[in-house]
């Protein structure tokens, strides 16, 4: 029997479950290797439960999130989040520092037909996570890696350093330097410094590095404003 | 078979289409009484969480609202604030950026043509399936979505969410070398997409025809992607900034997106047939060709035949990547600075899968004061609920699962885009009495 692959869906661009169909070389070998159980983005048929490996993608906002991500961590034997959505709230999240009913006034005239909660949460706050994969969206080159890793029964290998470290690996010379801002010392690798090798500083889109101090996690407050500190 | 007269069906999670949503079809006397799509995508409130935001991270912010069509996203949300701010952008980036939309049309494309759409005509659940039995045109199908996100990672950084985009233009412009790499692989992506759009037309279509007003953005000359001026087929025409008095949104209760029509006239339709039945005289002579020998005519009001619409769009897209390449010339500097000035900004791209709108307010110290994103999907919802109900009607003899299955399909024909229903499928069939 083939290993059961599962991706779910949660509030989400979408963008990190395209990243599995946008790996264009290699998506029919995975294919091979595993059975698609549940991805409705791609396939209309759907296989129930248990799932050797599930994805999920998104930030949990309402209450049936929060019923589903149940499910899917009681269906799952392993459960890997993937993107900044659902490692770290997204995007979404910033609506933690508002006044959601504002908010839900704001794009809507009848606030009262919309379900949501007060805040966009982590996955992890909610099931425990085996592994999660970071960024807004994630790497590709990670999320084959972690796949491969999985399926023949070793341990993911993810960076720990700093997106520095992959300026210095790529040649990149540093923002800094120029005077433009930059995150890179802060923010996890896994992107291949892709921000400043077109001259821009970093951002942050993968969250804050293991082991950057406290203080420092204040500066994420764009697509990971709900890391956990 | 037994006919019954009262039935409730639900498709409860439509596939292959981007986003979650469901549909809910009522009849009763033996016809549709109502249908529903459902938009059960979170809401993720960009619109508000914009609010207070400095100009500058707004293509950052609204690439995130779509993972599939991201730049659309960030050059609407340009032209909104470059508008807002009287700046005028350089030929040389605006081609720049014609040259990154290309990529993104080409990728999205042949996403949704050999992904999303083609399983249904061919009787395969997904695209895994379809390559089961005919690998090699999957494998075409991949190489051309391939070819589409080179450009996006060549001139954008990363082909979701590409980081080298910012107002005024870009943050570095791409070597004349780096791009003559890219030409090689599109010379071969032009073969791929001619493939394309022969195996698509000698797909089985379904009889069925609408007639809702079209609307697309028209720039007389080149077929209009990154730039136009909204117009119907039916006459009407208005400069992007009159955008909101024409098009009136709603809320319905059913969905989180909100849902448009055109003031005085009612529901139409944007996206490829819109734009290919404005425009298709101003496509590049082989895509027109193409699109003959496909058996399209100077307009298309079937939306089953879509997808050979999308393929010839990509013929198009492959062929002006080319030109654009060709005439290349780095421009220096890469963008122009934005001075803020209080006020209203408005713009509008097409998307791939329509028209897409953005209005911004921002003040004299260029932080974001309001915020408006009309998306396609939301713009084509009542279209879409009228269509299935014509296409439904005839089909009730179908029994739950083959109705279901049609429904859905037809619902894929609009490649609706759930998850960019900024403000928002399930089948549910519910006959009754
Ligand atoms: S992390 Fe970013 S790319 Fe991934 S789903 Fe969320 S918004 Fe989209
Ligand atoms: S450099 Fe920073 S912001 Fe840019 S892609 Fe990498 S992690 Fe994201």
């Amino acid at each position: 029997m083939k290993p059961k692959l599962a991706v779910w869906k949660f509030a989400s661009c979408d963008g990190c479950q395209l990243s599995l169909l946008d790996c264009e070389d290699e998506l029919l070998e995975i294919a091979a290797h595993v059975q698609i159980a549940h991805f409705l983005e791609a396939s209309s048929a759907s296989v129930c439960g248990p799932y050797d490996i599930s994805l999920v993608e998104g930030s949990v906002t309402t209450p049936l999130d929060v019923e589903r991500i149940r499910q899917v961590r009681a269906d799952s034997k392993q459960l890997i989040t993937i993107g900044a959505c659902a490692t770290a709230g997204g995007i979404q999240a910033l609506r933690n520092f508002a006044d959601v009913d504002e908010f839900r006034s704001i794009v809507y005239a009848r606030p009262e037909f919309i379900d949501t909660l007060a805040e966009s949460t982590p996955i992890a706050a909610v099931v425990p996570v085996d592994y999660e994969l970071r960024g807004c969206p994630i790497d590709r080159g990670q999320l084959l890696e972690t796949l491969s890793a999985l399926l023949n029964g070793r341990r993911p290998r993810g960076p720990l350093h700093s997106v520095c470290f992959e300026c210095k690996t790529r040649g990149t010379t540093c923002v800094l330097v120029k005077g433009t801002p930059c995150l890179g010392p802060a923010t996890q690798a896994g992107c291949g410094a892709l921000c400043p090798a077109y001259g821009r500083g970093c951002y942050g889109c993968f969250g804050p590095a293991t082991g950057a101090p406290a203080h420092a996690k204040k500066v994420f407050n764009l697509f990971n404003s709900g890391a956990p500190s | 078979m037994t006919h019954r007269l009262d039935r409730s069906l639900q498709v409860s999670a439509l596939s292959r289409v981007e986003g979650e949503g469901a549909m809910r079809l009522v009849t009763a006397g033996g016809r549709v009484e109502s249908v529903a799509l459902e938009i059960y995508e979170p809401p993720r409130f960009f619109e508000a969480l914009l609010r207070g935001r400095t100009m500058g991270e707004v293509t950052d912010i609204t690439a995130r609202i779509c993972g599939i069509c991201p730049v659309a996203y960030q050059m609407s949300a340009c032209h909104a604030m470059e508008d807002a701010c009287g700046t005028n952008i350089p030929v040389p980036i605006q081609d720049l950026r014609r040259l990154l939309y290309c990529g993104e049309w080409i990728s999205s494309h042949a996403l949704h043509i050999y992904l999303l759409h083609a399983p249904d005509f061919l009787g395969y659940d997904s695209v895994v399936e379809l390559a089961q039995a005919h690998r090699p045109l999957v494998e075409r199908g991949l190489r051309l979505k391939k070819a589409g996100n080179a450009i996006l990672q060549t001139v954008g950084g990363r082909a979701i969410h590409p980081v080298n985009v910012r107002l005024g233009g870009f943050y570095r412009s791409p070597s004349r070398a780096e791009l003559q790499e890219l030409a090689v692989t599109l010379r071969s992506a032009l073969d791929d997409a001619l493939a394309t759009v022969r195996w698509v037309a000698g797909f089985d279509f379904p009889d069925f025809a609408h007639e809702h007003e079209y609307l697309a953005l028209v720039s007389p000359g080149c077929y209009a992607i990154e730039s136009g001026v909204p117009t119907t087929d039916r006459g009407l025409s208005f400069p992007v900034r009159d955008f909101e008095s024409h098009v009136i949104e709603e809320q319905v209760p059913h969905s989180t997106a909100l849902h448009a029509r055109l003031a005085g006239r009612g529901r139409y339709l944007t996206g490829p047939l819109a734009r290919y039945s404005l425009s298709q005289q101003w496509l590049s002579p082989l895509a027109r060709m193409a699109a003959a020998q496909a058996g399209l005519g100077e307009t298309c009001r079937n939306p089953f035949r879509s997808i050979v619409v999308r393929a010839v769009e990509t013929v198009y897209a492959v062929e002006e990547a080319l030109r654009l390449i060709d005439g290349y010339v780095p421009p220096q500097p890469a963008h122009v600075d934005l001075i803020p000035l209080s006020g209203k900004g408005f713009g509008a791209t097409e998307a791939p899968r329509g028209t897409l709108f953005h209005r911004y307010e921002i003040s004299a110290s260029g932080d974001i004061v309001s915020a408006r994103i009309t998306p396609p999907t939301s713009q084509n919802q009542a279209a879409i609920e009228d269509d299935l109900r014509l296409f439904a009607g005839p089909r009730l003899e179908l029994d739950d699962h083959e109705l279901a299955h049609a429904c859905e399909s037809a619902i894929r024909c609009y490649d609706p885009c759930i998850s960019c229903a900024t403000h928002f499928l399930e089948l549910t069939v519910e006959r009754r009495l």
